[in-house]
């Protein structure tokens, strides 16, 4: 009844998303309840006790997510779960845990919105919140699992690059991932890669700069650790008007996530370097590429695609790599058109970019949606 | 046994769709299967429309979601109206025959099941017509063995509960 | 011991921020020399959250101890967070009237109700100071400010008697003017278990005093000391009476388990059953 053991299960995936949490090593969650979040919420708070670990519902998302910043504070890996509307009011302190260099990670499984919208309905919709979601010059990291497999591995990831970078990590999954069952092969404790958060030397006292991701202090360990969400210098403390202490430290938050965006950057690709037609995708919505490239090539069109694991940092250079050959690009995705820009700027121009997009209802787009779409692009040379 | 076989079940919030598609998925995996699982249902708890989805495969399985299904799994009317149209040419129809009056003509075999009626008859509620179904669908498609299924009833389910829903699985078995 | 008392020993090498006549400097003073008297050398066994506002640059990063300046109105999730987690550690919260019983309300009643073991201090200047003097929900009725230039209309929020009624373990109200009764508060507070709340009346010369009519800080304090009604006294006078009084005083101490206690022995209960089976 500790950490789950290695076997073959048929699992849910947000019951992957909560294992992966605690096999990581989160021992804290807050959440409020939100559909299609709200197994993992249920899933945290029967498996948490059973390894010493505290889940609490809260009484809104902002407090949620205060408490598991509380929590990272406290020395303790935490994670909180939400869908659309949650994570709007989570902003706030996304931009905090960004500013104090909080690890934590924030699970954002999209329905369909804006607002309310059809919360038992699948969407992509949040993939530029998840970018720009806070207020002022921040970097995100983000997260796409498409299958239950990953809702298991990219959580452990999720805490990994949190725990490395000391920052909030988004996990961008989605109401058709979180909620379906699927084989999953849970693989033993030992043979996951963990990384924890490097913790000062007795003595020192800069946590917020002297190098690009510093030493990070509980409270409680006599560090006497002055952390704040304004402006601060090394040492934390706050500096409300100084030009230079403001350009150094968010300059520093900043680059330490682009400086390291190659390492950060996951993704999935399939013959990127001889493909004529190529699909760029993520999340439920890459589901529908591999049968629909392997379709278009048995008709002939050389299709290739590459499918994301994170959306941010965005993989410019490998979609850069793609246009070296493809002359269209398919971007399909569960929302009016979002990523298709990201695609549109690293590909410069050498490639026309086509979106095709779909919402409401919760249906994804299909497999033969795509496949028309590649088979009519490869026709048309324009 | 078919390399591919896609499954929908479909009633009311309420009726265990889900579970019931729960339980096939993991028979399946307990198998040796590919298997994925998905569900759809509306924002009220109960009694709006729902519906559950198993894919089983010897391949990998990439899109989710079941677009026309070789065995259609009905236990209202309204679940039959609305999903006859998905089921293959030629495949298979499992009506609850106590909550589904007028059947469809349909191409392939249709099964009448009285699930509600037995679940009400043996166990005085009808909380387990989803289970009998599940029961009466494995005994005429073989897609899984038995005992799989009674595997994963035990390993899902509280230990009173699973063995009552054995009893109901049991009993599906012996409608057809 | 009071003769010994140093408050340079507690703070950081830092100037302080606050308006002359503020009244945060003396519940900063009062605040520490409590802590000095209850026997603390430093303030290792302390962690103090606390959001926006004037009041809540009390410790942050003024206090030599661990301290963490949240979001407007959000310290108490983040010291939930540390709580659980640091059962030994006393937490205490800071925060304006603003910050606690405007955007922050919800979670000041819900920490109450699930008698989490913190003590939350409010400094109540009855507007909001940092941002220029608006209005606040704790503003007395009537009283101009920069968001009602006629006169409030809307009626205080007392935090004090909301505490109670939430479940708070210990609540209590005194003004700036009643340092001695805020100190032997603070240290009993700080002995105590439970949610506990202290709310301390205080002059904003800056934001509030001027338009609300006080020519100098001398006046507001004699206000405070002339309005201000014991608890027990009030209990005697009719509502009308008590109408722009300040009641002072103990409103509660009792004894609740805490949500820590409870979710700590759930664990420990969890886990063995685990280990059985």
């Amino acid at each position: 009844m500790r950490i789950a053991k290695p076997n073959t299960c048929f699992w849910q995936g947000s019951k992957a998303c909560a294992e992966g949490a605690i096999t990581a090593g989160c021992r804290f969650f807050a959440g409020y309840p939100i559909t299609p979040a709200s197994e993992i919420a249920e899933h945290m708070a029967r498996r948490l006790p059973q390894v010493g670990g505290i889940a609490i519902q809260m009484e809104d998302e902002m407090a949620s997510i205060g408490a598991i910043i509380g929590a990272s504070w406290a020395g303790t890996k935490a994670m909180t779960a939400t869908s659309g509307p949650g994570f709007s009011l989570m902003q706030e302190f996304i931009g905090y845990a960004f500013m104090t260099e909080t690890p934590c990670v924030i699970v954002n499984a999209q329905r369909a919105g804006p607002s309310t919208g059809q919360a038992t309905k699948c969407g992509q919709g949040d993939v530029m919140q998840s970018r720009w979601g806070t207020h002022g010059d921040y970097s995100a990291i983000v997260l796409s699992p498409n299958s239950v497999q990953e809702m298991f591995t990219l959580t452990v990831r999720a805490f990994n690059l949190a725990e490395k970078y000391r920052t909030p990590v988004i996990l961008l999954s989605d109401e058709t991932i979180t909620h379906m069952r699927e084989q999953i092969t849970v693989p033993s404790v030992n043979n996951v890669e963990i990384v924890n958060r490097r913790k000062p030397r007795r003595g020192e006292k800069a946590f917020f700069g002297l190098e690009e991701i510093p030493p990070m202090p509980a409270v409680g360990e006599g560090f006497n650790v002055a952390v704040t969400g304004s402006t601060h210098d090394e040492y934390g403390i706050r500096f409300t008007a100084d030009p230079l202490v403001h350009i150094k430290l968010v300059k520093r938050l900043n680059s330490k996530i682009r400086n390291n965006s190659n390492e950060i950057s996951d993704f999935e690709e399939y013959n990127i370097e001889d493909c004529q037609i190529g699909v760029i995708s993520y999340g439920c919505t890459s589901r529908a590429i591999y049968e629909a490239v392997e379709k278009a090539e048995s008709k002939g069109v050389k299709t290739g695609y590459i499918r994301l694991k994170t959306i941010w940092p965005f993989p410019g250079n490998v979609v850069r790599k793609m246009v070296e050959n493809a002359n269209k690009i398919i971007v399909p995705e569960l929302n009016l058109g979002q990523i298709r820009y990201e695609v549109e700027k690293a590909s410069n121009g050498l490639a026309k970019v086509i979106p095709l997009n779909k919402i409401g209802g919760g249906e994804l787009i299909t497999p033969e949606e795509l496949l028309a779409t590649i088979l009519k692009e490869a026709k048309t040379n324009d | 046994m078919l390399n591919r076989i896609e499954v929908r079940i479909s009633g009311l919030g309420g009726q265990g769709v889900v579970l019931a598609g729960q339980i096939l998925g993991k028979a399946a995996v307990y198998a040796g299967k590919n298997v994925v699982q998905t569900q759809s249902y509306g924002a009220e708890a109960r009694g709006s429309a729902a519906r559950s989805e198993v894919i089983i495969s010897d391949g990998k399985i990439g899109f989710p979601i079941v677009r026309k299904c070789d065995i259609l799994i009905a236990m209202s009317q309204e679940a039959v109206e609305k999903n006859v149209g998905d089921l293959k040419e030629g495949g298979l129809l499992l009506i609850d025959s106590t909550t589904i009056k007028s059947a469809p003509e349909i191409g392939g075999r249709t099964f009448q099941i009285p699930a509600t009626k037995t679940s009400e008859k043996v166990f005085k509620e009808k909380l387990y017509t989803n289970i009998i179904m599940l029961g009466a669908l494995i005994k005429i498609t073989k897609i899984v063995d038995g005992k799989f299924v009674e595997k994963a009833i035990r390993s899902t389910l509280s230990e009173k509960v699973a063995t009552i829903n054995i009893k109901a699985y049991r009993k599906g078995t012996k409608l057809v | 011991m009071t003769e010994n008392f140093s408050i340079r020993k507690y703070l950081r090498d830092l100037k302080l921020p606050f308006c002359p006549g503020c009244g945060i400097p003396t519940i900063m003073n009062t605040f520490l020399r409590a802590v000095h008297e209850l026997g603390y050398e430093n303030l290792n066994n302390f962690v103090f959250c606390s959001g926006i506002g004037c009041s809540s640059w009390i410790p942050s990063p003024y206090f030599n101890a661990d301290s963490i300046h949240t979001p407007h109105g959000r310290s108490i999730p983040v010291a939930t967070g540390i709580k659980l987690l640091h059962p030994k550690l006393n937490v205490v919260v800071f925060g304006g009237d603003g910050d606690i019983v405007g955007i922050g309300m919800s979670h000041f009643i819900h920490a109450a109700r699930r008698n989490l073991d913190i003590l939350v201090i409010m400094v109540n200047n009855m507007v909001y100071g940092m941002t220029g003097g608006q209005v606040a929900p704790t503003t007395p009725f009537k009283t101009k400010t920069a968001t009602t230039p006629y006169g409030s209309f809307e009626q205080p929020l007392d935090a004090t008697r909301l505490a109670v009624a939430a479940g708070a373990c210990y609540s209590a109200r005194w003004t700036t003017a009643h340092s001695n009764d805020l100190k032997e508060s603070i240290k009993k507070a700080i002995q105590t278990k439970g949610f506990r709340f202290i709310e301390v009346v205080s002059q904003c010369p800056t934001a509030y005093g001027r338009r609300a009519g006080f020519k100098n800080i001398a006046e507001m304090l004699k206000w405070f000391k002339e309005n201000s009604v014991p608890i027990h006294q009030a209990e005697k006078t009719s509502e009308k009476e008590l109408e722009k009084r300040i009641i002072i005083g103990e409103f509660v101490e009792r004894r609740r388990p805490t949500i820590g206690e409870t979710i700590h022995a759930m664990i420990k209960e969890v886990q063995m059953n685990a280990e059985q089976n």
